[in-house]
């Protein structure tokens, strides 16, 4: 009796423990709980990723445009969710455009991005610095000493500098597209660093013979 | 207070809120459910004060909505017993079948549901069975015991 009793509690709780049938995959509820948070307006930023030549890119967005863009997608999303809001979700359809600009421009068919922005996670000269770079086209490059002219502060070349390795928008804000006075390719943030903003500038077709990738 | 994004919070736990979601109230009303619970964490999250059990403070949302549901359906059928008392009232629609130990798993008392549930679906210690049910450990402990005691009686009918 002992016996039939224990193995009769022993199915028991195993069946608890296989839990109940399952229809359906949670995918498919985690896209409808997106839309409905969209529809209330407690999706505070949102975000997709997509494949690119120099790696998979995360594209983040807030109601306002997209706010951010990076290689790191843990990393990115755990800072976002620090400095804008924790309401982070992934929503592929509402990143459908920037998702589709960004593979035209790894395509070559796409020149420039046209894609709403949203400026909150830079501020001051920084932000003033980075709205001029994005007036810089594709294909073209500028110097870090350009670039301080162009915003008027010919001899914060050094803050220049400051303001790309802080740019939470590259590829859309082209910070590849600045190199050192002397020539020198400079650094880069992105992807693989150098050889990365070395691959886009090459794609843009800019010659880089002869440039290194340290400063001098 | 440094919270994680949403997204990690579901990508840690959806799997585990909807699996307890079925159990609990059934597959009808389980998907229904799960969009209430993460909505409510949602809107709830950012004013969140402690991230050290995110998945705790998830699975108390989940048990008041659970109870919600129950609720709702004992007023639906109050409602439906009403109904097939006049005769010229269709009845309303049998639910499907489905598997006998669930159903009774579902006729527990709330706190015997979900101390049973998380105890066995989830592996969790008592201590966080109590605070999910608010009530001390020695009465989660109880009341999985006498949620399974109940559990057997059906199961060996």
């Amino acid at each position: 009796m002992t016996d039939a009793n224990t193995n009769g509690i022993g199915r028991l709780e195993a069946e608890l423990r296989a839990g109940p049938t399952i229809d359906g995959a949670v995918g498919d509820l985690l896209e409808t709980f997106v839309r409905h948070a969209a529809e209330r307006g407690i999706a505070d930023v949102v975000f997709a990723t997509t494949p690119s030549p120099v790696g998979e890119i995360t594209i983040a967005a807030t109601v306002e445009g997209v706010v951010a863009v990076g290689w790191d997608t843990d990393r990115l999303l755990a800072k976002l969710a620090v400095a804008l809001s924790p309401r982070v979700l992934e929503d592929r359809s509402r990143l459908d455009d920037a998702r589709r600009q960004m593979a035209e421009y790894f395509d070559g068919t796409r020149l420039s991005f046209d894609l709403p922005i949203d400026w909150s996670l830079t501020t001051g000269f920084r932000r003033g610095v980075l709205q001029e770079l994005a007036t810089v086209p594709f294909g073209t490059i500028v110097t870090y000493k350009d670039l301080a002219e162009r915003v008027h502060s010919p001899k914060a070349a050094r803050a220049v500098g400051s303001a790309m390795a802080a740019n939470p928008l590259p590829l859309v804000v082209p910070c590849h597209r600045v190199l050192q006075s002397g020539g020198a390719l400079g650094n880069y943030g992105g992807g693989d660093g150098p050889p990365t903003k070395a691959w886009l500038l090459r794609h843009e077709g800019v010659d880089l013979s002869g440039r290194g990738s340290t400063s001098f | 207070m440094n919270l994680p994004p949403f997204e990690a919070v579901l990508r840690d736990n959806a799997l585990d809120v909807r699996r307890y979601l079925v159990a609990g109230v059934g597959p009808q009303e389980a998907d229904d459910c799960f969009q209430d619970v993460m909505l409510s964490a949602l809107n709830a999250y950012p004013a969140l004060r402690d991230a050290t059990n995110l998945r705790g403070w998830l699975f108390t949302i989940a048990y008041r909505k659970t109870i919600d549901v129950h609720r709702r359906g004992a007023r639906r059928r109050v409602l439906v017993a009403a109904a097939a008392a006049e005769p010229e009232v269709p009845v309303a629609h049998p639910s499907p079948p489905d598997d006998e130990l669930w159903v009774a798993v579902r006729e527990l008392p709330p706190k015997q549901r979900a101390a049973v549930l998380h105890r066995f679906l989830h592996d969790l210690p008592y201590r966080e069975i109590a605070a999910i049910i608010g009530c001390s450990e020695a009465a989660a402990r109880q009341n999985v015991r006498a949620g399974l005691a109940a559990l057997r009686e059906v199961y060996q009918r």
